[in-house]
Parts: structure tokens; C-alpha cells; sequence
């Protein structure tokens, strides 16, 4: 359904003998099937929005290509319009217009006709469970109301690809699970929806397969199973209070220790084989050396384990 | 067709806004209606004046000229809230006409500034002035050609800055010379020779020379054509410059 390759962009940051250029997108290739949830990873700066304004023609690619729903992106930016939608993380809303309004117009910007589109505007109301508010202005609804009439504005002209630039920032937890329940729903009426976020439980409870994008490039993509599952084994973690260096001398050199990772927080995060005949081990080795340690956690890989191995940093901190 | 019809659609939505807005219609129609009532007077004095009705007609046409050329300068304002809040962004992601986009923002504009001209028109017949419909209706076309091109610019200033902070100072710093030249406020026959010469070379100067015949009776003087000519190539080539500017951006 979206398939890209080698897709570049490159930005101009500062004038004159400052100017440097910065390399958002450097050569992304993708593959998104049909009715797929594709969730796009990575931390802020590291190139999805850009590669989302691409895809959905608000950006010109400096290079490589991509076709969206059969479309090609570079030769009929008109057919991509038509056959993607998308939801910008801000939405665009306009604070003293009502939804139905705004539903109305976006129809007629995609060329359909009045009473069309003022019959589309209802059922989407009526979808989103936005009926009751649907001729209050849209300054006086709650961020998930909102939230609802931005992805409702994107479907309007019924796409066949949705993009939703971190569809869930800023809402409360039971909005956002009421954002991933609509996603689902979409998708079962059998769109093929393409996420960008930054959050992993996200990622890993909603999308079917992820790409990993950090400075401009994709660093792992799979389904959120394959990626754990690719980092066999364990992950013990070791709570410290203080003496980090000298736990990490004592623990880096063992066999077992696959890789070993200092938290931020304190602590040691080492990927073991076998969680079970690793964890005595790390007790004999810091008790020998009378190194006190708050506590010790034996967990399954995440997402942001993958993250970690991947880029060397934790999406987590940031 | 196209054309016309995303035009109107986005016209007709600008239009709902400023009509929900009514804060700024207020602002619009109180500053003018002040300086009517409280520069007038002055102005009878200054130029030696017999009646207020000589007075008005000299400077109504010239606030009209200023207003709609302030007016539509700060209009760059609108937009780019309008940026902020992802609005024209959710706009060109549709197959939406790119020129009915600004079209249609710089026509709602234009009306809701023709709104306020009239207003004050209208306002100063009571005192004295004396207008023919016909050239009145004339030197309107002139004023739409000025609202057109002052909005047009602010757009194409606001896309090429996107710094709300910025956009203040540089539109006042290119539009009060500009109005000042044109003998808006006080005619530039009360001025010294080589201003006069500067201001020669300021199309505003023109076009305001051009408004004020009309509304002194006098349609067929050389200066009603001339400003009119001079318009209609400014804003043209306002509204090329900045629909360009916005179609770069948007493809």
C-alpha cells in the first residue's frame, strides 16, 4: 500500500557562511501492506515527521521515490491526495468554526459536492461518537473530542491510506485508549493506517509492524515481536546506590553479561542469556565485593531494549 | 471552474470567520470612525478650509486609501495564526485549487475592508460630504485593487518571515512611509517641492490622487486613470508573487 525507496530530504539550516545542511531523511526505504497498522519509531528529530510530510506531498523529497495506494508520489501528487489522508500532530482545527463545519469544508476541499459531503459529515460525526458536539464551536472541546475530529477530517474523502503524526501527544490515558480503539476500527474497515510516535506501549500495542527511524535512517523494522524476539534472552536489571563504576568493572568482563548497559537512574542493565542462572552470578560477583544494591528485576525485552541495541540510546530518557 | 468554485468555498469560510469574530470588526470600524471625527476638524484648519464639507472631501478619500492599505498590510497576522494552528496545512493535503486558497482568503479580507470604507463613508454625509454614486462606485474598484495588493504582499511577507514578532515592525516600516508619501492624511500640495518629488515616484501616491479626484467630482481628471492602471499592474503582481510563494511551499 506504501512502498518507498531511498526517500531523502535535506534542509538548509542558517544563512550566509553559516549555513549548514542538515540531513532529515537519508534514504528511507519502506513497505507497508495493505490494511496494515505501521507504526513509525523514533525519537524527536530523528526524521518522521519529515518523512510523513513527504508521503503525503506537503514536502518536496530531495531524492528516491514512493508510491502510495498505487500512486506515484513524485509524478501524480494529485492521485496521492485523494487516495491518503492525514492527521497532523496539531490537528487544524479552527477554534470558531463548529465540527460539522469543518467536516463539511474538508469534503468540499477534496471536491465532493454539498449535500455529500454535509451527508458524510453526519455519519463521521455519528462514527466518532462527536454527534452531541457537533455544532458547539470547536474551541470549547476537550483534547480527545478534538483529537476525534482531526482524524475524522482525515478520513473524510473515505482514503484509502490514513497518516497520523503522533496521534495520542497530549491526551489523557483514557483518551488515548480511545484513539487506539478508532485506529483499530479504520483499520477494520479496511484502511491502512501509518503512525508515527514516540511512545513505545504504542508502538507495541497497536501496530502490527514497526520501523525504527533514529538520525534520518531505519535501523529495524518487523513486527514488535520479531524485534524483541531478536534480542534472545534476558534482560536483569540491577539497582545501584552509587559504586556504579566499579559494579560495571566487576560485571562487563563475565561470560554471561551479553551487553551492559548503565541507566541513567542509577542502575546496570545487562542482556544475559539465561536470566535464571545469570541473576546468582551477579549477586556472588557484587556481594564478594560488598557492593550494596538496591534490588534486581528480571524482564523480558521491550520495545525500547530493541531501541537501545539499535541506536545505542534509550528512547525512553528523552 | 475549479478555480471559482475553491475560491468561493474558502471566501465563504472566511467570511463566517470574521462575522464570529465581531472584536475585530469593532476595532475595524472604531479607529477610522476616530479619526474622522477627531482629525477632520484639524485638517479644516490646516489647509485653510471654508466648510467642513471642503475638508471631508479631501480627507475622507484619504482615510479610506489608508485604511484599506494598513488594513490589508496586517493581514500577514491572520495567516499566520492560521500556519500555527496547522489550518492551511490540513488545507494542502486536499487537492484544494492553491490559488483559491490565497484567492479566497485575500477576497474575504477585501470585503470585510470595503465594509469599513462604506461605513465611513456613509458617516461623513452628514457632515457635508457630497458624493456622485458613480464615481464613488469608481473610486471603490480603486480601493478593492488596493486591498488586493496589500494583502496580497502581507501574505507574501508572512510566508517568507513566519515570525509573528517580525511581521509588526517590518509592515510598518514599509507601509507608513508609503502612506505618508501618498498624501493620505494631509494632501502633498501642502508640501515642500522636493518631497513632492519623491512622492511622484510612490504609486500610492497616484492611486490616492486618483480617489481624491473622484471624490471631489472630478472623473475625468488624468490622475483617476492613471492610479487605476497603476493598481491593476500592483496587484497583479502582488497576487502572482504570492501565490507563487505559497504554491512553493505547497506544490
Amino acid at each position: 500500500m506504501i512502498e518507498t525507496k531511498g526517500l531523502r530530504k535535506s534542509f538548509q539550516v542558517g544563512k550566509g557562511r553559516k549555513a549548514s545542511t542538515v540531513e532529515a531523511v537519508r534514504g528511507v526505504d519502506l513497505k507497508v501492506g495493505d490494511g496494515e497498522i505501521f507504526g513509525f519509531l523514533g525519537p524527536n528529530g530523528a526524521g518522521k515527521t519529515t518523512t510523513l510530510r513527504m508521503l503525503t506531498t506537503l514536502l518536496e523529497p530531495d531524492g528516491g521515490e514512493a508510491t502510495i495506494a498505487g500512486a506515484d508520489l513524485r509524478t501524480k501528487p494529485h492521485d496521492v491526495r485523494q487516495l491518503s489522508g492525514y492527521v497532523a500532530q496539531g490537528g487544524g482545527t479552527v477554534d470558531d468554526a463548529t465540527g460539522r463545519e469543518e467536516l463539511v469544508l474538508q469534503a468540499r476541499m477534496y471536491g465532493i459536492d454539498k449535500a455529500e459531503a454535509q451527508k458524510r459529515a453526519a455519519a463521521l460525526l455519528e462514527s466518532f461518537q462527536l454527534t452531541e458536539f457537533a455544532d458547539r464551536r470547536c474551541r470549547t472541546y476537550s483534547g480527545g473530542q478534538r483529537r476525534r475530529v482531526d482524524i475524522a477530517l482525515g478520513v473524510i474523502h473515505r482514503p484509502k491510506v490514513l497518516f497520523l503524526d503522533e496521534p495520542t501527544v497530549g491526551l489523557d490515558p483514557q483518551s488515548r485508549a480511545r484513539m487506539w480503539e478508532e485506529v483499530r476500527r479504520l483499520r477494520h474497515e479496511g484502511m491502512t493506517v501509518f503512525i508515527t510516535t514516540h511512545y513505545l506501549d504504542e508502538a507495541d500495542a497497536l501496530c502490527d509492524r514497526i520501523a525504527i527511524i533514529d538520525n534520518g535512517e531505519i535501523v529495524a523494522e518487523g513486527t514488535p515481536d520479531d524485534l524483541k524476539r531478536e534480542i534472545a534472552g534476558d534482560v536483569v536489571r540491577v539497582g545501584l546506590n552509587g559504586s556504579t563504576p566499579t559494579a560495571v568493572e566487576l560485571l562487563s568482563g563475565r561470560p554471561f553479561v551479553r551487553k551492559l548497559e548503565v541507566e541513567e537512574d542509577k542502575g546496570l542493565r545487562l542482556y544475559v542469556d539465561d536470566g535464571a542462572t545469570a541473576i546468582p552470578q551477579i549477586l556472588r560477583a557484587l556481594d564478594g565485593e560488598g557492593i550494596a544494591f538496591g534490588g534486581m528485576e528480571l524482564t523480558k525485552p521491550s520495545l525500547d531494549d530493541v531501541f537501545l541495541t539499535k541506536t545505542g540510546r534509550s528512547l525512553r530518557e528523552r | 471552474m475549479k478555480l471559482l468554485r475553491d475560491t468561493w468555498l474558502i471566501f465563504q469560510r472566511q467570511m463566517l470567520l470574521v462575522v464570529r469574530t465581531p472584536i475585530r470588526l469593532v476595532i475595524g470600524f472604531a479607529q477610522p470612525i476616530a479619526y474622522l471625527l477627531l482629525f477632520a476638524p484639524l485638517l479644516k484648519s490646516a489647509i485653510g478650509a471654508q466648510t467642513y464639507a471642503e475638508a471631508y472631501r479631501v480627507y475622507v478619500p484619504g482615510l479610506l486609501v489608508i485604511m484599506v492599505l494598513l488594513g490589508g498590510a496586517f493581514t500577514g497576522f491572520g495567516l499566520m495564526a492560521e500556519l500555527a494552528a496547522g489550518v492551511i496545512e490540513r488545507s494542502r493535503v486536499t487537492p484544494v485549487s492553491r490559488f483559491a486558497l490565497l484567492l479566497g482568503r485575500v477576497m474575504s479580507e477585501v470585503v470585510a475592508l470595503l465594509g469599513q470604507a462604506l461605513l465611513i463613508t456613509l458617516l461623513a454625509i452628514p457632515f457635508g460630504l457630497t458624493v456622485n454614486l458613480g464615481d464613488v462606485v469608481l473610486a471603490y474598484i480603486m480601493l478593492i485593487l488596493m486591498g488586493i495588493f496589500a494583502a496580497s504582499v502581507s501574505y507574501g511577507v508572512a510566508l517568507k518571515i513566519r515570525s509573528p514578532a517580525a511581521l509588526g515592525p517590518i509592515i510598518n516600516t514599509i507601509s507608513q512611509p508609503l502612506a505618508l508619501l501618498s498624501g493620505v492624511l494631509l494632501p502633498l500640495a501642502l508640501a515642500p517641492g522636493w518631497l513632492r518629488a519623491i512622492a511622484n515616484w510612490n504609486p500610492f501616491y497616484w492611486a490616492t490622487n486618483g480617489t481624491r479626484a473622484l471624490f471631489t467630482e472630478h472623473p475625468g481628471d488624468p490622475s483617476v486613470w492613471e492610479g487605476t492602471l497603476i493598481l491593476i499592474v500592483l496587484a497583479v503582481l502582488a497576487v502572482v508573487w504570492s501565490t507563487r510563494l505559497f504554491a512553493r511551499r505547497v506544490r
